[in-house]
């Protein structure tokens, strides 16, 4: 099971490490991890995100509320939050590929923030499922340089019953 | 009118050094003992002890007796213990200490010296990250970087350490966080951390579900273990038993919650528990599990484990709920406030069926041994003895091993507290120092290590210790020349093929005692048992009594390792004759 977690730290040294020794302890791999400051200058947000099976990451989700650091922890579901991934991509495109290239870039609504004779390097965000496609569609021309923020999430503060997320 | 400015007393507040605010910090939290082994780091703090008398600081000769001997202090009195270290290798003498109270739940707070913070990571002489060594093995730790944040940090340890599930808290303290000076006032009201709010009070719907199960089962049995003695809880652990008519079983750690000589005991469960423990938990009904873990030396092949039960699970730690078993009826909170409120729904009732049955497994599986006249002496009739002598108001603690396992299976243990042994983490050498740390804090107690000779060999430097401060500790040593645990499994296991578990060469012991300042007494004859250990226990100071046991004698009954409780082997294989096995017993 694939699992996200946001997880609410006090800003202090060394909490980082803690949270994600956890995980490693029991041996799960840690999928993508991103920390970064909150609204409170105190305060960080780390998301992770995971697999493993159910009951452990429960068990994990316990276990890191047990920290002393560990202000909150939020197991997100997809459907009730939104999540962003920015990806930073260098892709091949000779001249008689590069058309192909800034297409299917446009369709994704990346920006280009490179051109070379050869290479396209390209910035795309979108949830999962849209960063996933991009580069997949980009892996056919060979992405030679890649590199990830991993996941950030936040979950969509309802306002009514009625009310649809939108992405 | 001219409006005259004044302070309250309370807000005024004296600059003071950062050794002075740790003493004073500590003053206040109630410390009267600390362990420890000095180094220059500490100089500061170390000159306070000549002069004032409030807190005493007890000179251990290694620092992991130190971390032991905190940790005795505190299971003996329930109170926090104290350790103080220097940097580099004071500390990480430590961990093994640290590491045994964390897996125990043992409340301890260590300080550390550090090198000073402008130079802390720089590899400086003596330096160690011990605050990123411990971050597994302890509840919280500290590294204190600015002088405001002393004071306050070691209040949040100490609360930290005794709330909630008990444990470990280090403070690491840079040396010019020791010299340095801050303003000083004493802190009032509650400590108050955000990420911290243990709960202790029991969900009141989950509560009524246990006591509807409890009324509704036929064959119960209670499981206790060292979280009922953490929270004080045996009274309400012995009222619930005898008001719905439950037997009651104990890990090694739940010894003394609940009285071995009540007629609804069960004795220790698990590996080298009693047949009848793991035959009444295989065929319950109902297991109500209270501050204990389902620790895999507890539980056998987790699977196979209480099949028939349904199983509730009261503790503080949400963590260990559900972790090695699924629950039917987690409670989270502390045992005691828990058990209150239970013991308010359950009305009285009789199980005379299912304590037949229990009889009758206690009848045909009785814990035995063989002594016979004129041979070598068995070591569970030296604790049977011992405890005879002893009586029940002694305090027994034990290292690691063989002499572990009979004392938990032999010792007649009616009070919390009065049982102290390593069971998470299993560490040799843990009894000695923390007797000592016991018989400091319960000074009117018969304090005894129940040590096995390997254990022994790795701490008995603290004999030292016992004279200096007249610490009146006996060492009573079940000596079969051996790592005797190991060479058991490797004559089980290993066709008695014995690799490196001879200690053939050990000390003398009673010339070790004497060379220390202390008395000492060795036997291998039967007959002199019983005197013995009347003597030891009637000579004032600290004691070894040596006590030259059957090295060939094994631990029965043992399941073995990964193997289902249910099948677990009752008496010596290598003997004519075994009783059967479990499986064996024809259900009624
Ligand atoms: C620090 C440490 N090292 C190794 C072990 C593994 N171990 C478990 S029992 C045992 C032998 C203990 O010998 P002794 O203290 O003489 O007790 P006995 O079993 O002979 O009664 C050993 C080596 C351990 N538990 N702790
Ligand atoms: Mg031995």
């Amino acid at each position: 099971m694939r699992q996200v977690f946001s997880i609410l730290v006090n800003n202090h040294a060394g909490v980082l490490s803690h949270v994600s020794g956890l995980f490693a302890r029991r041996g799960y791999n840690i999928e993508s991890i991103a920390a970064g400051p909150t609204e409170n200058p105190e305060a960080t947000r780390i998301v992770i995100v995971a697999f493993g099976e159910e009951e452990t990451l429960e068990q994990i989700a316990h276990q890191l509320r047990k920290l002393y650091d560990v202000l909150e922890v939020e197991q997100l579901q997809y459907n009730r939050s939104v999540t962003r991934e920015l990806v930073l991509a260098t892709v091949s495109a000779d001249a008689d590929k590069r058309t192909e290239v800034l297409q299917i870039a446009n369709a994704f609504g990346a920006n280009i923030v490179n051109i070379t004779d050869n290479t396209v390097t390209l910035e795309a965000s979108g949830n999962d499922h849209k960063t996933r496609i991009l580069i997949k569609a980009l892996e056919r021309y060979g992405i030679s340089n890649m590199a990830r923020t991993g996941m950030i999430a936040l979950p969509f503060d309802e306002m009514t019953d009625e009310w649809e997320p939108l992405a | 009118m001219t409006a005259k400015s004044s302070t309250p007393t309370n807000l005024r507040s004296k600059t003071l050094s950062g050794a002075e605010i740790i003493y004073r910090c500590l003053g206040l939290e109630g410390v009267e003992f600390i362990f420890g082994h000095p180094g220059a780091v500490l100089l500061t703090l170390l000159d306070l002890f000549l002069e004032r008398s409030k807190i005493k600081h007890v000179l251990t000769r290694h620092e992991q007796c130190a971390a032991h001997m905190a940790e005795g202090y505190a299971r003996a009195s329930g109170g926090v213990g104290v350790c103080l270290t220097t940097s580099g290798p004071g500390a990480t003498n430590l961990i093994t200490g640290i590491t045994d109270a964390y897996m125990d739940s043992i409340p301890i707070v260590c300080l550390t010296g550090q090198v000073s913070t402008s130079v802390v990571g720089n590899d400086a002489f003596q330096e160690a990250d011990i605050v990123g060594m411990t971050r597994t093995v302890t509840k919280h730790n500290y590294l204190i970087k600015n002088m405001a944040d002393l004071a306050p940090s070691i209040r949040e340890a100490f609360h930290i350490a005794r709330t909630g599930r008990p444990g470990p808290v280090l403070i690491d303290l840079p040396k010019d966080i020791l010299l340095g000076e801050a303003p000083f006032q004493v802190p009032e009201g509650e400590v108050d951390i955000r990420g911290y709010k243990p709960r202790t009070k029991g969900h009141p719907r989950q509560i009524k579900r246990v006591a509807e199960a409890i009324k509704e089962a036929k064959k119960p049995v209670l499981y206790v273990g060292g979280g009922v003695i953490h929270a004080d809880a045996s009274k309400e652990v012995e009222k619930l038993a005898t008001a719905a008519d439950i037997p009651v079983t104990w890990t090694l750690l739940g010894a003394g919650a609940f009285p071995s000589e009540n007629k609804l005991s069960l004795g220790m469960l698990g590996m080298h528990g009693t047949a009848y423990a793991n035959m009444a938990v295989d065929e319950c009904d109902l297991l109500i599990a209270v501050g204990a873990r389902f620790d895999d030396r507890v539980t056998g092949k987790v699977s196979e484990f209480a099949t028939k039960a349904k199983i509730i699970h009261i503790d503080i730690d949400p963590t260990a709920i559900g972790k090695n078993l699924p629950v039917e009826i987690p409670v989270v909170g502390d045992a005691k406030q828990v058990l209150r409120e239970i013991n308010k729904l359950v009305k009285r009732q009789k199980r005379t069926l299912w304590h037949k049955r229990v009889d009758r497994f206690k009848e045909d599986f009785p814990l035995t041994f063989e002594a016979a006249e004129g041979g070598p002496i068995k070591p569970q009739e030296a604790i049977l003895t011992l405890s005879e002598e002893a009586g029940g108001d002694a305090i027994f603690t034990t290292e690691v091993g063989q002499h572990q396992m009979w004392a938990a299976q032999y010792l007649q243990v009616s009070f919390p507290r009065h049982f102290i042994s390593s069971g998470g983490l299993g560490t040799m050498g843990f009894g000695f120092p923390a007797a000592i740390g016991a018989s400091l804090a319960r000074p009117d107690k018969l304090v005894i290590d129940i040590a096995g000779d390997g254990s022994f060999q790795m701490v008995l430097q603290e004999m030292a210790t016992t004279v200096q401060y007249g610490i009146p500790v006996k060492v009573f040593i079940l000596n079969n020349y051996g790592l005797g645990m190991v060479r058991q499994w490797q004559d089980l296991f290993m066709d008695r093929r014995f690799s490196e578990v001879g200690l053939e060469v050990g000390p003398d012991y009673v010339q070790l005692a004497a060379a220390y300042g202390a008395k000492g007494l060795h036997i291998e004859d039967r007959c002199d048992l019983r005197p013995a250990i009347q003597e030891m226990i009637k000579t004032p100071g600290p004691f070894i009594l040596d006590v030259k046991v059957d090295p060939d004698e094994l631990v029965f009954p043992m399941v073995p390792a990964g193997g289902a409780n249910r099948d677990m082997i009752l008496n010596d294989p290598r003997k004519k004759k075994p009783k059967g096995r479990l499986s064996a017993l024809p259900d009624n």
